[in-house]
């Protein structure tokens, strides 16, 4: 079994960015389960989302305290929320990055500027999208053109093309496939 | 193929199957997207239902049993604090023997406030002479709320179909749904006996003396009793049409012949599932879902434990002063089959507090040493002052 973790904020689309990938394995043959960390949304705040995927069933819904991968969709939480807390040992981490450098973080890091893409394709900061579609390159989970898909039903006519594009420049920004082995190895 | 849905949204759209004629509801956390997924359906003209937004949970149910006392296919929702103004109304409706359908998204009491999930809420109003059904996944969500129309409209009762706020509500996986051919199939037109017909007036919830009072609570409880073989049938049918059942009045998981038994009601059951799946090293146990508590299942609980030298009972909820809930219920079904296993009760995942999948191994240590008092098994005792231990 696969479990991701994604940090953001409110109204950063953090839920919509696990059922998204939720969405996607479905669609794709595989079992999956999203939910958000409960709380009391309000837009700004620290909040957390949780990815199951798996080729059986899935039965525990107890929140994720050992991802293999952590989302995290403001570098500004790498300050204040441990984002990497119970980071299996070899698990990726993919942070929306603007600045110089690297983030302090331990372990397999890849930054990419996500928010910026989404402000020159979407003129908003919604990171998730490209995230997501970073992370399938990066995993190969699922071809990044399911995420596409998956957003067909949400969006429709410019809109989903703005998304497409978005998708296809965000997934080049990364190396494809860096992650394909942890995430083949964890059963998903 | 399964639809990725979340489990509130997959509420809305089995709700609207069943082709409710009155909906009204008051939003509460976590209920809220139930309602505003039917709300959704009606204003895209998708389901034709009168929808009716009220200004209290009082007024919700007041509104959902005036409809389907009119003979309307009435449903609400509410959680928590709704569920408690609603209870006046909750008993009434009972009361009135008005079949109605209701989810509660379950969340704790308060005070201290909290948004989270427990089953405290439903538990209140466990007395009030609804049928209570719990639900373990959101799949069976979906299945009995179709089936708790069915079951509401041929036994004339109400049904509180429960699911875990949050861990339920919450949660995006892939379902199943029925087609509206299937459902309507199942849930042909319903007809109440007694609907209101100004043609032919009668009197509802007349004042009723010392004279009839007690034969009128006494056929109540019969009658939910009566409810027991409606719901088997109630899942049983479903199945037959579906393909898929959702655990008649109880269901055993796990290993029928290992003689230490969990019975929990709700979502906790999967994490306890994968629990002992995933930790071969740990003895496999009878894991024991009720899903009817009202009618409570006495016979078919006495079955499931027969054979066990210890019942560990996780409750969701508790009575303070005396502790389980649950608990007592289940020791009284067991008496009545003469031999009694050790009974090791106690609550967890108060107010939200996540139900890892180490609970599996905490539970079965109870085992280990002679039952101790009913108590929180995840409550953090040191960080209480000493006489609160």
């Amino acid at each position: 079994m696969l479990e991701i973790r994604i940090h953001g904020r409110g109204g950063q689309g953090n839920v919509v960015a696990a059922y998204l990938l939720a969405s996607t394995a479905i669609a794709n043959g595989r079992h999956a389960q999203a939910f958000p960390a409960f709380g009391a949304e309000r837009r700004g705040a620290p909040v957390a989302a949780f990815v199951r995927i798996d080729d059986r069933p899935i039965l525990r819904r107890c929140q994720v305290s050992e991802p293999a991968f952590v989302i995290v969709q403001d570098q500004a939480l790498l300050h204040t929320a441990n984002v990497a807390a119970g980071l299996r040992s070899g698990g990726g981490v993919l942070v929306d990055w603007m600045s110089e450098g690297q983030p302090e973080l331990d372990g397999e890091v890849v930054t990419m500027p996500a928010t910026r893409l989404a402000l020159e394709h979407l003129g908003r900061p919604v990171p998730n999208t490209a995230l997501l579609a970073a992370f399938l390159a990066l995993t190969e989970l699922f071809p990044v053109q399911a995420l596409t898909d998956a957003l067909g039903e949400r969006f429709k006519g410019e809109a989903l093309e703005k998304n497409r594009r978005l998708v296809e420049q965000a997934a080049s920004t990364v190396e494809t496939g860096r992650w394909k082995e942890i995430a083949h190895g964890t059963g998903a | 193929m399964a639809l990725a849905l979340e489990g509130s949204q997959a509420m809305a759209r089995a709700v609207a199957l069943c082709r409710p004629q009155v909906v009204a509801a008051y939003p509460i956390t976590p209920q809220t997207h139930i309602v505003e997924g039917i709300a959704k359906l009606v204003a895209d003209g998708r389901l034709d239902c009168e929808m009716v937004s009220v200004e209290s949970e009082h007024s919700a149910a007041t509104v959902a049993l005036g409809a389907a006392l009119a003979g309307s296919r009435a449903y609400t929702a509410s959680s928590s604090q709704g569920i408690l103004l609603m209870s006046e109304v909750i008993f009434n409706i009972a009361g009135l023997r008005v079949p109605l359908v209701m989810t509660c998204a379950n969340r704790a009491l308060g005070a201290p406030l909290s948004i989270w999930n427990d089953q405290q809420d439903s538990m209140a109003v466990r007395d009030a002479g609804w049928i209570q059904i719990y639900c373990a996944t959101n799949q069976e969500a979906v299945d009995t709320t179709i089936q708790a129309f069915r079951i509401a409209e041929r036994c004339e009762l109400p049904v509180m179909v429960c699911v875990d706020g949050f861990t339920l509500t919450h949660t995006l996986e892939g379902l199943e749904m029925p087609t509206q051919e299937q459902v309507d199939t199942y849930l042909p037109a319903y007809r109440y006996a007694r609907a209101l017909d100004p043609a032919a007036p009668i009197s509802v919830g007349m004042l009723v003396t010392p004279e009839h009072f007690s034969e009128v609570r006494h056929a109540h409880h019969q009658a939910v009793l009566r409810a027991l073989p409606e719901i088997e049938a109630a899942d049983a049918d479903y199945a037959a049409l579906t393909g898929r059942a959702a655990g008649g009045l109880l269901e055993v998981r796990g290993d029928a012949s290992a003689r230490i038994g969990i019975l929990a009601i709700g979502s906790v059951l999967g994490t306890l599932e994968d629990a002992m799946l995933s930790q071969p090293d740990l003895p496999r146990t009878r894991l024991i879902k009720l899903r009817s508590f009202r009618p409570f299942p006495a016979e078919a609980l006495r079955r499931a434990c027969e054979g066990l030298d210890h019942l560990i009972i996780l409750e969701r909820a508790i009575s303070p002063g005396a502790g389980a809930i649950l608990g007592p219920e289940v020791v009284m079904a067991l008496v009545d089959g003469g031999t009694l296993p050790k009974v090791h009760d106690v609550a967890a995942g108060l107010g939200g507090r996540d139900m890892r999948i180490d609970l599996y191994r905490r539970l079965l240590a109870l085992t280990e040493s002679d039952p101790k008092p009913f108590h929180v098994i995840d409550a953090r005792l040191e960080q209480l002052p000493e006489e609160d231990r």
